[in-house]
């Protein structure tokens, strides 16, 4: 077993500096690793690209490093629900590349798979398909997309072991199984770390050969951003 | 009577086949999920990351780890499942999901949607919406005819960005149901109840075939 457990989050992102392109896992506020950007916003660092489907809300999630004025430039598919966000864009403090979200996952999971770029119907016709080849198959025009990967790729799990391997829950897997495998260094946060088999291999969805660091989380918030609840009659 | 909300969302489960997997988007499509005809069973596919997405769950289920694509709470039925992002979008590009429903800012006469940027404006993206129209083989949106300053919203050609080209079938409105035809077009299918072939000639600015027969009323 390579044990890849590191102490915490300000260890696992001590050596992430100014400049450095930046994977976040997460769909809205769900399954954010919110002890390591905790750990960024401490850090001071700036001038990040930040790879994340969505862009927090207004202080909570990446909207605290938004806030702090640490982010360069954003690549993300949805960005509504933060004023601060808007704020900054508008005035052209940040930068804003926004992309089909499917497209954005493919990109992840090719980079970590090692395809340099792969042809997509989305964003065709559109202002996202200018500049870019096309190419028909099967009579269908495709757009040429390129692969994704980052400096760091921060994930968030919910099981984790020692040798990195990841169990996720629920909804909360979304971006954060295809950016650990397009990290250079891929950290993960886990709400329970446990001893090598412990978990059963058959239930593993990240495996830890993608995962470089790996450590508990002290305190998750879990912040909902919709609460929506049935209601009985 | 042009429709509410409800009604068009009632109007729309009229389409869904029996054992289809079918996306809803934000808004009027989520509706959809409360009038599903029942001899029918049909499973939900949410972006990001669940089929067989149920309805709001009970107060003390509530999960943070466990929302939809509108980032609302929700539950999971009996045979759900869970996938990452990735995994989610090779369903939707690989045709895997038999229907998309999402709501538009305008739609063209030959199938274009523009959903997801004002210019000028905040521009929020296009989340999955741009995906979701380059691959679905049945896309059916549910909007109102015109918008908020009565301007029709089924157009000639789309004046906003683009989000996908030729690619809606079926329009669904407070006012009709129309089909965009291969060839261009809106051919009026049904009107809504007591809505007349008139009114719906005023609010359509892109090219409207009536057939030459009666054009009946929705049923709801």
């Amino acid at each position: 077993m390579i044990d890849k457990q590191i102490l915490n989050a300000e260890q696992a992102c001590k050596d992430i500096k100014s400049g450095a392109t930046i994977m976040l896992g997460g769909f809205g506020l769900c399954g954010i690793p919110e002890n390591c950007i905790e750990a960024l916003v401490k850090s001071k660092i700036d001038n990040l690209t930040c790879i994340s489907n969505n862009a927090g809300v207004d202080n909570f999630g990446l909207g605290y490093l938004l806030k702090s004025k640490q982010i360069k430039k954003m690549i993300s598919s949805y960005v509504g629900e933060n004023d601060e966000f808007e704020r900054q864009m508008l005035s052209g403090e940040l930068i804003v590349d926004l992309i089909p979200q499917g497209s954005l996952a493919e990109r992840c999971r090719a980079g970590g798979a090692g395809i340099p770029a792969f042809y997509t119907p989305a964003g065709y016709g559109t202002e996202l398909g200018l500049g870019k080849e096309v190419r028909e198959f099967n009579g269908k025009p495709h757009i040429l997309e390129t692969a994704l990967v980052a400096d760091f790729a921060i994930v968030k799990a919910w099981k984790g072991d020692k040798a990195g391997n990841l169990i996720y829950k629920a909804t909360a897997r979304n971006f954060n199984h295809p950016m650990a495998m397009a990290g250079k260094v891929t950290i993960a946060e886990v709400e329970e770390l446990v001893e090598p088999g412990e978990l059963d291999p058959n239930q593993i969805h990240t495996p830890g050969i993608f995962v470089q660091r790996i450590f508990q989380g002290t305190k998750y918030e879990k912040r909902i951003e919709q609460k929506t609840v049935k209601k009985i009659n | 009577m042009s429709l509410d909300k409800i009604g068009i969302a009632k109007r729309i489960a009229q389409e869904l086949k029996d054992r289809w997997y079918v996306n809803l988007g934000i808004g009027i499509p989520t509706l959809v999920a409360n009038y599903i005809p029942e001899n029918i069973n049909v499973e939900f596919q949410s972006e990001n990351g669940i089929l067989g997405m149920g309805p709001f769950p009970e107060e003390k289920n509530v999960d943070a780890d466990l929302i939809n694509a509108g980032k609302q709470t929700i539950s999971a039925l009996p045979g759900a499942v869970f996938f990452d992002s990735a995994m989610s979008f090779a369903m939707i590009r690989g045709q895997h999901v038999q229907l998309t429903v999402l709501g538009a800012m305008e739609v063209s006469e030959k199938g274009d949607i523009a959903n997801w940027k004002i210019p000028g404006k905040m521009v929020k993206g296009m989340g999955g919406a741009m995906d979701l129209v380059a691959s679905a083989d049945n896309i059916i949106v549910a909007m109102m005819h015109t918008n908020k300053k009565g301007e029709s919203k089924l157009l000639k050609e789309c004046s906003l960005p683009l989000t996908g080209v030729n690619c809606v079938k079926k329009v669904i409105t407070n006012l009709a149901v129309l089909d965009v035809l291969p060839d261009g077009g809106f051919q009026l299918v049904e009107r809504a109840p007591d809505v007349s072939v008139d009114q719906i000639k005023k609010a359509t600015s892109g090219k409207l075939i009536i057939p030459n027969r009666e054009i009946p009323e929705m049923k709801l």
